[in-house]
């Protein structure tokens, strides 16, 4: 695989492998040297239009750990504040010669453009509100690690789905990986169409019970232009998953950062079935191996080009 | 028309195991710090057999530990398969002690070397000696083993297998012309 840009472009086997991957590099980060030398000699950059904290910082450890020599770049502050194009970043990046390119930004099908305009292996760290397919490869491989599987799991999605990039790569991984995904907000937050990808719609949780697995999604403030929901009060005692929803065998996710007491309360936070802080560790993990996979694959002459990129 | 060889049956590799592990303890005068690490897939199971040898010779435990080597490999991009990976597990404290290394067949040396790159990943052994079932020669790396099981002098057109009943529902060794299983 040479480039990450969607979940759509993975096979049920894609996931699988990268998963069965992460598992193994599990066992470096309890290891004394949290290091191994797989990608030894290889640059990464780090390309972040938008604020992140989680993203930037476990694919920053997951190159790290796999002795990857890591550059950190943020808009804010740089050229592209003074009016420079994508494309031409991406052109002055890549005379540094970088073997991958994990971008975030804020403009969908960005990260899928940047593929074509440099001969190094792209990683969508999110674009827009289109994809975040890393976050859904550590999503499954949680899943996985904690119960086993996902084949027959009914997963229910719930909130904010319209904002969510998160949720567009989740619904099409965790179908490919065998569940049942079901969409659950209010009417304005629920994209009109995105049955087409085979879920099921509620506007209710009324029947949450029904789910193996709770994912909540972050009530998203900054990209929220129009009122989309009455108050988030409003919005907390329709949707919020509190302990009065949540069933004691239920799993509960939540991409993070949480919103405390709005898409969730504090103690389905820090309950048993939250697995929020292990969604974070297997990050790490996760983008380990999706670095390892872009590039133990790009070919030795494609690594150095020369001139301008094609 | 069959250019496979069996080199060494199912009797021969368990009294060649037997040789190799005789062959440990009177190398090793001190069994507190002996422990055994195979390379997987084949060297693991390889491992774990010697290992069972070890502790009826010795009649004591010996840590024992299998490393999965792909993560330090130097042809990571150059190759047109991704590797299928292991987990390691090296749960005992390396420093200070004599580890074996054990792999089925010892070829360029490069597997070795990535191996004893790994095995220093999780401490500071005090020596490091090795052990393969067959050596076929070809090196292309200063590595020399300690414990051979079996010389098998190989042309580049060769291939050796090695088969053991946990993966292939047989012990044995096998030489392969290259052109039949390329063909």
């Amino acid at each position: 695989m040479k480039h990450l840009v969607s979940v759509e472009q993975l096979e049920r086997a894609d996931i699988e492998r990268i998963c069965d991957r992460a598992a193994s590099f599990a066992e470096v980060a309890d290891r004394e040297i949290k290091k191994v030398p797989a990608l030894r000699g290889r640059t990464v950059l780090n390309l972040f239009y938008e604020a992140s904290t989680r993203t930037r910082s476990s694919f920053e450890l997951a190159a790290k750990r796999l002795s990857a020599d890591v550059v950190n770049f943020s808009a804010s502050g740089s050229s592209v504040e003074k009016g420079e194009s994508l494309k031409d970043t991406i052109l002055t990046l890549g005379a540094h010669k970088p073997d991958a390119i994990v971008i975030r930004t804020p403009w969908a099908g960005a990260a899928e453009l940047v593929s074509g305009w440099t001969p190094a292996a792209v990683v969508n760290a999110g674009d827009g509100k289109h994809e975040h397919p890393t976050q859904a490869l550590l999503d499954v491989h949680t899943l996985r690690q904690r119960l086993g599987g996902l084949d027959g799991l009914n997963i229910w999605i719930v909130g904010d789905v319209l904002h969510s990039r998160v949720a567009r790569s989740n619904i099409m991984a965790f179908q490919k990986m065998g569940a049942r995904v079901t969409l659950a907000g209010p009417p304005t937050l629920i994209p009109r169409g995105i049955e087409a990808l085979g879920c099921e719609i509620r506007y209710t949780l009324d029947d949450l019970g029904q789910a193996d697995v709770v994912y909540a999604l972050r009530m998203q403030h900054e990209r929220m232009t129009e009122s989309w929901v009455p108050s988030l009060r409003e919005y907390a005692a329709w949707y919020q998953i509190n302990g009065r929803r949540l069933g004691a065998k239920q799993v509960l996710m939540h991409p993070g950062p949480v919103n405390r007491g709005v898409e969730l309360s504090a103690e389905v936070v820090d309950s048993p079935q939250a697995v929020i802080t292990a969604q974070v560790a297997a990050g790490v993990v996760v983008r380990m191996a999706v670095l390892y996979e872009v590039l133990a694959h790009v070919p030795t002459e494609a690594r150095t080009p020369e001139g301008v990129p094609a | 028309m069959d250019h496979e060889k069996v080199v060494l049956d199912e009797d021969d590799m368990r009294r060649t195991l037997v040789r190799i592990a005789h062959e440990i303890v009177e190398r090793n005068d001190e069994p507190d710090r002996l422990a055994i690490v195979g390379i997987h897939r084949r060297g693991a199971i390889l491992a774990r057999r010697i290992h069972a040898l070890l502790i009826d010779l010795l009649e004591r435990e010996v840590p024992i530990g299998d490393l999965d080597i792909s993560f330090y490999r130097d042809d990571v991009g150059r190759r047109a398969e991704q590797p299928t990976i292991h987990a390691s597990h090296v749960d005992f404290e390396l420093d200070g002690r004599t580890i074996v290394l054990v792999d089925d067949v010892l070829f360029t040396g490069r597997t070795v070397r990535s191996a004893i790159e790994a095995l220093f990943s999780y401490g500071r052994p005090a020596k490091v000696q090795l052990a393969v079932l067959a050596d076929r020669g070809h090196r292309e790396l200063p590595i020399r083993p300690d414990y051979v099981g079996k010389n098998l002098p190989t042309s580049r057109s060769e291939r050796v297998n090695v088969h053991v009943e946990e993966l292939d529902q047989v012990d044995e060794v096998r030489i392969t012309e290259l052109s039949e299983v390329t063909a």
